[in-house]
């Protein structure tokens, strides 16, 4: 499924991925303070590799809760991970902010998951556990602008979200 | 007539207090509750937390601690039972009767429901549950027709919880080794029917392919709904045919029989549904509450809502209206 059309994800390719991951990195760390215990809930599961392929993005996000980190590849090299979970960006955003529930989205063919199940099951668990709220989590990043930047990721989430759940591909033009 | 809805993670047992939930269900973080899952379920201190703030706006905790003790290892249990008395619970769901001696001996003043897990199935069982152990309420298995519960209803001398929406058990609770006998795991006994240890998917070309174990349980081609990977909802080939040998993928939902129930004197309606997310939870609560407090007539519209939730985006009356096929 494509909820986000080629078009505005083709600049990508063009951006080197050291700065994509620098970005990410930045509001991984934003969110991870927020919610230091987010990873509790994995236990054993910590050591592992978790990768998020976004459908209609030609990037791969690998998370490690171990180190912390946060990974950025271009889906043009083959992810190594023990889990995988793939959905549209939007679909897995909010998944990780507990909008949406994963098993739904399963059902209804939006998202697989492949690998290791049981440690994709306590990531998710952990995720759905926690209070993350990216409008507010990373709003912070904009200093004094933090009411007005949440606003407005708060604004386009709820928008791309309730086209995702509805079904439709979006038509951003 | 109550309704009582699950909860596997604190986050979950806000969303369903604050929609309306009259009870909420729930359970410890090992092996003693049959959801026990990775990264689901309660610490001592969540728990705690989450009974007093059940308690402050009118909503009561159930605890299931509803495997079978293992032999040797009780202490498991009865430590979770002793916790969960400690943090007010307003009852425990109990499924082993070893477990529940303990507690009705330990405990007196504790209130007990018999867990569907029990497989607690007619008169002389769940009086003899309430006789021995002071059990307050049994959780009927989804085994029964509507006009077997009416007869219950009228012998024994407890409430009764029966199950109306969500994820569809369909052999007799408690007893169903197909989870055993593909992984060496099951609900009754490690908490996990189906465990995630043991799922793979897989795609083949542009079907998903799901594998319990050492047994493929499914293939869905694309466009298909799909559902969880248990041996009960697989799809097998059996003599010249292909097909589902026990059940489809798909979820229980007997909310249009609500008039009958309650003439059959059913007194608790209950969700399933620990291992989904807190925005599940939050979404079927909401509909349910409005679906009880409804006309007959309006309830339908409410509940279409919830299809594409569930298992197989399909729902089922289950053995509920049980016919001949
Ligand atoms: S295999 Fe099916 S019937 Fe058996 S315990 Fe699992 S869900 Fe229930």
């Amino acid at each position: 499924m494509q909820l986000i059309p080629p078009l505005l994800t083709r600049p990508l390719n063009a951006v080197p991925l050291v700065v994509i991951e620098r970005v990410c990195r930045l509001m991984f760390r934003r969110i991870g303070l927020a919610h230091p215990g987010l990873f509790e809930r994995l236990g054993e599961h910590k050591a592992k590799r978790f990768a998020f392929l976004p459908t209609d993005v030609p990037l791969a996000f690998i998370v490690e809760p171990a180190s912390d980190t946060i990974f950025v590849w271009r889906k043009t090299t083959d992810v190594i991970a023990d889990a995988v979970t793939e959905a549209p960006l939007f679909m897995l955003l909010a998944l990780m902010e507990g909008r949406c529930d994963a098993d739904a989205l399963f059902f209804s063919r939006d998202l697989s998951v492949t690998g290791d199940m049981e440690a994709m099951l306590a990531m998710r668990n952990a995720l759905d556990a926690s209070s993350i709220d990216l409008s507010k989590d990373l709003a912070r990043l904009a200093g004094p602008f933090a009411p007005m930047a949440g606003r407005v990721i708060g604004e386009i989430r709820n928008r791309a979200l309730d086209r995702a759940l509805a079904g439709e591909t979006a038509s951003w033009n | 007539m109550e309704l009582i809805c699950p909860a596997g993670t604190p986050a979950a047992f806000h969303e369903a207090v604050d929609a309306g939930a009259d009870a909420v269900y729930c359970g410890f973080r090992d092996e003693t509750n049959a959801r026990n899952f990775p990264g689901l379920n309660f610490s001592r201190e969540e728990l705690k937390e989450a009974i007093a703030y059940a308690k402050k706006k009118g909503c009561e905790t159930f605890v299931a601690l509803n495997t079978f003790m293992r032999a040797g290892a009780e202490e498991i249990w009865y430590q979770g039972a002793a916790d969960a008395v400690a943090c007010g619970a307003d009852a425990l769901i109990l499924a082993d009767f070893g477990l529940m001696a303990h507690v009705a001996e330990k405990y007196p003043d504790q209130r007990l429901h018999v867990s569907v897990q029990a497989s607690a199935s007619n008169p002389d069982a769940i009086n003899f549950l309430v006789d021995t152990f002071n059990a307050k309420r049994v959780v009927l298995p989804r085994t029964l027709t509507i006009a077997d519960i009416a007869r219950i209803g009228k012998s024994i001398r407890c409430e009764m919880e029966v199950f109306v929406f969500g994820g569809l058990c369909v052999m007799a609770e408690g007893r169903c080794s197909l989870s055993s006998y593909a992984t060496g795991k099951s609900p009754n006994m490690n908490g996990v029917c189906s465990p995630a240890s043991h799922v793979r998917y897989r795609k083949d070309g542009r079907d998903l392919v799901s594998e319990l174990g050492a047994f493929t349980i499914n293939r869905f081609p694309e466009g298909e709904a799909a559902g969880y990977p248990t041996l009960c909802k697989g799809r097998f080939d059996i003599a010249d045919s292909n097909g589902y040998a026990f059940e489809d993928p798909v979820s229980l939902d007997v909310m249009g029989e609500l008039e009958a129930l309650k003439a059959a004197g059913v007194s608790a309606l209950k969700i399933e549904g620990r291992q989904r997310g807190k925005a599940y939870v939050a979404e079927v609560v909401k509909v349910m509450k409005a679906a009880v407090n409804s006309p007959p007539d309006r309830r339908g519209a409410l509940l279409s809502r919830l299809r594409s939730m569930s298992e197989g985006q399909k729902t089922t009356s289950g053995a509920y209206e049980k016919r001949w096929r």
